[in-house]
């Protein structure tokens, strides 16, 4: 997946400015920045997140296995199910079980068949690390969970349909440091099988998990690298006086 | 000013407050207790089971008139629901949609239309057309009195839902109607009854609009398309007449309607707290 001068208007304001930024399969590229920066904005913009805002307007091209996804004729729900999405707060469907949760993308398409459901709910539960701690009560409301439970119940969820593209939206930020411990720990696995886009307002989150490191500064991308590279070694003085702390 | 004032204060605007409640509450306690000492004695097995007897014989029930509240009641909350679920689904779920904007004109205007009038307009849309009174008909201008009130319970109720509910849906590679469907009514389905149950208890009340659609029948009838009775029908009837006992059938009438009323206003907010 890659962006080329993609573009983001709220309005008449740009929310991102011609950000060009590969994104490499089975890595994790972690988008970092102040608050306000357009990292979220542009997030969304990779699955079609902001089709239901009339105000928002996209530039430029996003690419999936080559094929823009803004292309005319393009369903965003196709692309969305192959490019799926964790929120900053764990989002349980609050009237199903847990079982139904994680299967709730093959069941409400139409997926029945029940053997066939559990096993891709076992597969992503363990897949998310959450099996061990819910697989003997899988038909207990979600919304039971604790915050990190909850939030690997969305992982496992979005992990379900099987997406090439995950894109997490800083998916640790309201959860304790042990939940969030979890949440780090699951990624390095989870890249085996899917490429990973997060955003993360954590800086130490980002040199800790990801390969590549994007630094967004008022809608635009300063740099992009290696994160080693770009945490020890930055081109740009803004990503420098950011990383060090001097202001954000 | 010391603190002896402040307690003293405070203790005066308490007893207001009270005395505030109780004069709110006292009318309606009135009332209350009015129609059931008048309507309880008018309250036995043949008033049940019996069709009314004609004035001056004595005896004879409201049979009809309570099948028929059911029944048109029932169709109207099935038109309405349907009609007002859906005007609610709409403006909470598709806020940019350009059919939003007259539909929230009609059910501001339809809201602050007298009951009568409903009735009228279902007069002129099914009983002129159709060629004669019917339960259809009342069931029509019930329904429309009901739209308005479930739409904005509806819209209400789904706009409570958290945003990122829908996009987590979305985000799954559903379609919207689907999220609609499956994610975001089973979350508001205890508001949505509440709403429903409020507007059933309010139409199912009305008088007015059942005057020249459902008419009212003496005979018991389960003909949606012809003429049939109705407690709030029977009740203005029989007030009105001047024969003693369809007076005290009437206030039996009354009391029954009463009791269906706040049974379903009790089940509305038990969905409520449920939901």
């Amino acid at each position: 997946m890659e962006t080329e001068n993609l573009t983001v208007y709220y309005g008449k304001n740009a929310g991102v400015r011609g950000v060009s930024l590969p994104v490499y399969d089975r890595k994790i590229t972690a988008l970092i920045g102040p608050s306000g920066c357009g990292k979220t904005t542009f997030l969304r913009a990779l699955n079609r997140m902001h089709d239901l805002n009339p105000i928002v307007r996209i530039e430029g091209r996003v690419l999936l296995d080559g094929e823009d996804v803004y292309a005319p004729g393009v369903d965003p729900v196709v692309i969305r199910r192959r490019v799926g999405m964790v929120f900053q707060r764990p989002t349980p469907f609050p009237t199903m079980s847990i079982f139904e949760n994680v299967v709730a993308g093959l069941r409400l398409v139409g997926i029945r068949e029940r053997d066939r459901l559990r096993e891709v709910a076992e597969r992503s539960l363990k897949a998310a690390a959450l099996w061990d701690e819910v697989k003997d009560r899988l038909n207990d409301p979600a919304v039971g969970l604790s915050g990190g439970q909850q939030q690997r119940i969305s992982i496992a969820r979005a992990l379900a349909v099987e997406p090439e593209v995950l894109l997490m939206d800083e998916p640790t930020s309201a959860l304790d440091p042990i939940s969030t411990q979890a949440i780090e720990d699951l990624l390095g696995e989870l890249k085996e099988q899917v490429t990973i886009v997060i955003v993360t307002h954590n800086m130490q989150q980002a040199a800790r998990v990801s390969d590549r490191t994007a630094f967004f500064l008022d809608g635009e991308m300063i740099e992009f690298g290696p994160t080693e590279r770009l945490f020890t070694n930055p081109a740009d003085e803004r990503t420098e006086a950011y990383i060090t702390g001097r202001f954000g | 000013m010391n603190l002896r004032r402040r307690y003293l204060r405070d203790r005066i605007m308490v007893v207001f407050v009270y005395l505030g409640t109780l004069i709110v509450l006292l009318p309606l306690g009135f009332i209350l207790l009015h129609v059931f000492t008048q309507g309880i004695g008018a309250l036995n097995w043949d008033f049940f089971t019996k069709p009314p007897a004609p004035p001056g014989e004595g005896g004879g029930g409201m049979l009809p008139a309570i099948v028929g509240t059911f029944v048109i009641d029932l169709m109207a909350l099935a038109m309405g629901g349907l009609l007002g679920l859906g005007g609610g689904i709409l403006m909470a779920e598709y806020p940019d949609h350009p059919l939003n904007r007259p539909l929230r004109l009609v059910a501001n205007v339809l809201g602050g239309i007298p009951a009568i009038l409903m009735g009228l307009f279902a007069f002129v849309l099914v009983v002129v057309p159709m060629g004669g009174f019917s339960a259809f008909s009342g069931s029509v201008a019930l329904a429309i009195l009901m739209i308005p009130i479930i739409m904005r319970a509806t819209e209400e109720v789904l706009r409570i839902l958290p945003w990122e509910l829908r996009e987590a849906g979305l985000a799954l590679g559903l379609p919207r109607w689907r999220v609609t469907l499956s994610l975001i009514l089973p979350a508001a389905r205890g508001g949505i009854v509440t709403g429903l149950l409020l507007a059933l208890a309010r139409a199912a009340g009305e008088a007015a609009p059942l005057l020249f659609t459902a008419f009212g029948n003496p005979f018991l009838s389960f003909d949606p398309l012809g003429p049939m009775d109705s407690l709030p029908l029977k009740i203005y009837v029989y007030a009105i007449s001047p024969y003693e006992d369809w007076i005290r059938q009437a206030w039996g009438a009354a009391l029954l309607l009463a009791l269906l009323l706040m049974a379903t206003n009790y089940l509305a907010r038990r969905a409520m707290r449920r939901g």
